[in-house]
């Protein structure tokens, strides 16, 4: 097989690189809305009709939306075997809280309403709420780990190594940094999830969303502020040191990096990026205007907006880094060394390129066969269609 | 048995995997049942059918929801918990997985809400369409999964790269037409054929029993035993064709499974009862078949299969070269682009073996300085453990013929008698539940507990394989996946159990309706109205009246 030397190393390992960003956003995007749905539940719900409500404007495609992160997940381990293998393993409990978390939620979507008991039903919704909560934080946490640098090294035989004392251990990762990138992620999702509502309920139900959610999109646009002023002063950042080969083979090793200076010179650098926070401040801005005044389609679009800047920005900030060490730089992984091979990452690309307009396709289907509210009358009539 | 950081991630796999495939089964079996009786409901437009549809529909949905669930966790256990061998071989490994979510799994996860929230949105044919979608993905599924798994068992396609410190992929096509790889593809997909018939069987035969929504049950006995038929018939083919073609790719694992510790004068005997002894490497009190093992092993009456001790005399060997090409690896390291070429050379010709040289690293940390003792052990060490084996094989296969005996019985009496099963035929249905799931479980325990020492056989040992964890890590996990799973599985038999006694949903208003239009049809079928005589169980369950 020789096609693949049509396409450069160089120019797959970018392609790879952006389409590990598709990845996050559309996971954002699609399973976003039902971690913050998950996360509103008891407070946009007050009686069981309307918990049922709520839950039935995510019932039918919850199921898809969470195929993202285990995509997400198998591409990483495709695409990017070493940030598979560091990230995974080192954020080990972190992992582990985020995977009970999304094991309870479709559990709780499915078998929460297969029985009448009030006390069942109440504790599936807190679980939901905590299945939607708890990842659309640790996520935030993570990302904002990943901005500081983790404490991991790669021995000769590549091996992850974890070093100081916190490392791996859940708490550690509760850096202050770390703890507003996490309330930044989860207001995000909150106004996420409202705008969902929004779109897809009426009466009581919205008018519960639209406030909450109002109140969640300033508390992101503050805290994604405020997560800026501190990467500029509060975070160092990583720059790759010498002639930085872009087509070698995928050892982190070869590379040089050192630790300083600040992330945020990429915006010296490449000026055009700043697109991508502005993108998140308008983005936020015009879904809370959007809310406030009880628009419905354009208020879920300018959302999307804002989750697309907001983790566009990240990524485009670190260019090319994916995962710094703070104890041994040289062992950072970036876009340049930690991928899988060049055989490799075109097999992927061509399976990507067939396969993902046909998902896109499907799921705009399945989204227009779902379009319209949810209604009381629809949760409570005779069907058994619905959750 | 030691609980170091291995053993405990060894268990916790094992545990997490097991686990996830007490529900993966039901789901490609059901998924494509349900598809069936979709289909004849829009064929025939019989209300019964689609009853039929909604009924299993539901047990299907319960089921499949663990099922995704606990997938997650596969996904994301191999960086958590094997970090080491998520490096070494994610260049080849992480395809599959990934081209399974885009392929497979986003098709089915996509398509199973439309499955239960579209029958009053969707057309009759579209909601068909939908339901295959979801079975057909269900299966592409298991196809990559097997792939991936294939590739562990018989690592074809890949190349050790020193550069970059692991096997790197050289052909996609070998990976993906990997003959163990479709083999096992085939073989698993039929076992959970066969576990859906069983559970569909089983449950419709205690309805019989309980004389209850017998036309159901019935209609549903019909297609689980045509099905289930054909499905256990080719289990145990492709059963048979996993053992051919793990006599050239994995010799050991197959010699551990008869436990054949000499290699026999072809062709060899197959050995049908005994009891191991690995210490003492002989079989106590055997009962052997002349013939068989060499004819199923290797098609041919001259060909011979080696047995353990002549295996192991080969991984002695196999040790011993990998120590030279560990060697030559440090120069290539050493030196990268000033290496002399004769040491390029000799790596290449030794390369292969290199995962032998690995297996020393449990007893010293540069396998050059290895003992001869310590090359003697790491030989051993490639023998798994024998009577667990031996034991799990026999019982699955004896299970395989099984289901096939009880499908040809039900089969028979449903497609060419009256239909009236004996009460003892309908318990034994009812008590064999569970044995497919038992089936399941013990062929992969065959096929990953005959792999050890290795995760990929032949290049990298369990031993390195996994993260840098601390005990303390895995102890918390371990205990919060063992209450999780057990407190999710109570609650789920419980829903199962309740949806099996609440029966189906009967669509009222439907039925009625169809039976207004398609009177006069069935009074001239068999001369009497279709609610003639109510006390006949053949028309009592479809009548509004139940």
């Amino acid at each position: 097989m020789i096609l693949h030397e049509f396409l450069s190393f160089e120019f797959l390992r970018v392609v790879w690189w952006v389409l590990l960003g598709v990845l996050l956003i559309g996971f954002a995007l699609t399973d976003g809305f039902d971690m913050g749905v998950g996360a509103l539940l008891p407070f946009v719900g007050k009686t069981d009709v309307e918990r049922r409500v709520v839950i039935n404007t995510i019932g039918p495609v919850w199921e898809g939306n969470q195929v993202w992160f285990i995509l997400g997940g198998g591409a990483i381990f495709a695409a990017w075997p070493p940030l598979y293998a560091v990230s995974f393993s080192g954020f080990y409990l972190a992992m582990f809280a985020v995977l009970a978390a999304l094991i309870l939620r479709p559990v709780g979507f499915k078998y929460r309403s297969k029985r009448d008991s009030q006390r069942w039903r109440n504790n599936w919704d807190w679980a939901l709420f905590v299945g939607g909560a708890a990842p659309a934080l640790l996520f935030g946490v993570a990302v904002g780990n990943v901005l500081l640098g983790v404490p991991f090294h790669l021995t000769e035989d590549l091996m992850p190594m974890y070093d100081g004392t916190f490392y791996g251990k859940f708490l550690g990762l509760l850096r202050p940094f770390a703890i507003l990138s996490g309330v930044v992620s989860l207001s995000m999702l909150l106004m996420h999830g409202a705008a969902w509502l929004t779109l897809k309920t009426e009466g009581m139900v919205q008018i519960r969303a639209r406030n909450i959610g109002t109140v969640a999109g300033i508390v992101a646009a503050v805290t994604y502020a405020l997560a800026g002023v501190w990467l500029a002063f509060g975070v160092d950042g990583f720059a790759m040191v010498g002639e930085v080969v872009t087509d070698g083979p995928s050892n982190p090793l070869y590379n040089e990096v050192s630790r300083g200076g600040s992330w945020l010179a990429a915006y010296g650098e490449r000026p055009w990026i700043a697109i991508a926070p502005l993108m998140g401040f308008a983005g936020i801005a015009m879904a809370v205007r959007g809310l406030r005044e009880g628009y419905e389609v354009s208020t879920l679009l300018w959302s999307k907006l804002a989750i697309t800047g907001i983790i566009a920005s990240v990524g485009l900030t670190m260019f090319p880094f994916v995962l710094p060490s703070t104890v041994d730089p040289t062992s950072s992984l970036s876009v340049w060394d930690a991928t899988s091979s060049h055989l490799t990452l075109f097999v992927m690309l061509v399976a990507a390129v067939i396969f993902m307009p046909l998902i896109m396709l499907y799921t705009a289907w399945v989204y227009k066969v779902l379009w319209g509210k949810v209604t009381e009358d629809e949760v409570t009539g005779s069907s058994d269609s619905v959750y | 048995m030691e609980l170091d950081i291995v053993e405990l991630s060894r268990l916790q796999f094992a545990m997490t995997a097991m686990y996830h495939f007490l529900f993966v089964p039901l789901t490609l079996g059901l998924s494509i049942l349900v598809a069936i009786m979709e289909t004849v409901y829009v064929m025939t437009n019989r209300p019964i059918w689609r009853q039929m549809t909604k009924f299993w529909g539901t047990l299907f949905g319960i089921n499949f929801v663990l099922g995704v669930a606990t997938g997650i966790t596969m996904e994301f256990q191999f960086g958590m918990n094997w970090s080491y061998y998520s490096h070494y071989v994610g260049d080849i490994f992480g395809a599959p997985l990934a081209i399974e979510g885009l392929m497979a799994f986003f098709l089915e996860a996509t398509f199973v809400g439309l499955f239960f929230f579209g029958w009053d949105k969707l057309s009759k044919v579209a909601h068909m369409i939908v339901t295959w979608l979801v079975a057909i993905g269900s299966n592409f599924s298991a196809l990559w999964i097997l792939i991936a798994n294939g590739w562990m068992q018989n690592p074809v396609g890949a190349q050790f790269n020193p550069d970059t410190m692991r096997m790197e992929m050289t052909s996609f096509f070998e990976v993906l037409f990997n003959e163990v790889a479709q083999a096992k593809f085939v073989h698993t997909v039929s076992a959970g054929y066969v576990t859906a018939s069983v559970f569909v069987l089983g449950v419709s035969a205690w309805y019989m029993l309980k004389g209850r929504h017998t036309e159901l049950a019935r209609r549903s006995i019909a297609i689980a035993s045509s099905f289930g038929l054909a499905a256990a018939l080719s289990v145990v083919v492709l059963g048979d064709e996993s053992g051919y073609s793990a006599s050239h790719t994995q010799k050991m694992k197959l010699a551990a499974i008869e436990a054949m510790w000499e290699t026999e004068e072809a062709p060899a005997s197959f050995t049908l009862v005994g009891f191991p002894d690995k210490a003492a490497r002989e079989t106590h009190y055997a009962i052997h078949i002349p013939w068989a093992m060499g004819l199923i092993g290797t098609r041919s009456l001259t060909q011979e299969i080696p047995g353990i001790n002549e295996l192991v005399i080969e991984a002695e060997r196999r040790v011993r070269s990998g120590i030279i090409a560990y060697d030559n690896l440090m120069t290539i390291r050493e030196q990268r682009d000033a290496t002399p070429e004769a040491v390029r050379l000799s790596f290449e010709d030794h390369s292969a073996d290199l995962g032998f040289a690995f297996l020393l690293k449990r007893y010293v940390d540069d396998p050059r300085e290895a003992t001869e003792a310590q090359i003697v052990q790491a030989s051993e060490d490639t023998i798994p453990g024998v009577a667990p084996l031996f034991w799990a094989f026999r019982i699955m296969v004896g299970l395989g013929f099984g289901f096939i005996a009880v499908m040809l019985y039900f089969f028979v009496m449903s497609n060419f008698r009256t239909m009236q099963f004996p009460r003892w035929a309908l318990r034994t249905a009812v008590i064999i539940i569970p044995a497919p799931w038992i089936a399941a479980e013990l062929g992969w325990f065959v096929a990953e507990f005959g792999r050890q020492p290795w995760t990929v056989d032949g290049v990298l040992p369990t031993a390195l394989s996994v993260s840098h964890l601390s005990i303390g890590d895995l102890l918390i996990t371990l205990a919060g996946f063992v209450i999780f799973y057990t407190v999710l599985f109570v609650i789920e038999m419980s829903l199962m159990i309740k949806y099996i006694r609440k029966g189906p949903y009967m669509d009222v208003e439907e039925t009625d309706h169809w039976l207004e239009r398609h009177e006069h049809r069935l009074r001239t079928h068999d001369g009497k109205g279709p609610f003639a005589d109510p006390s006949d169980p053949r028309t009592s369950g479809a009548t509004p009246a139940e």
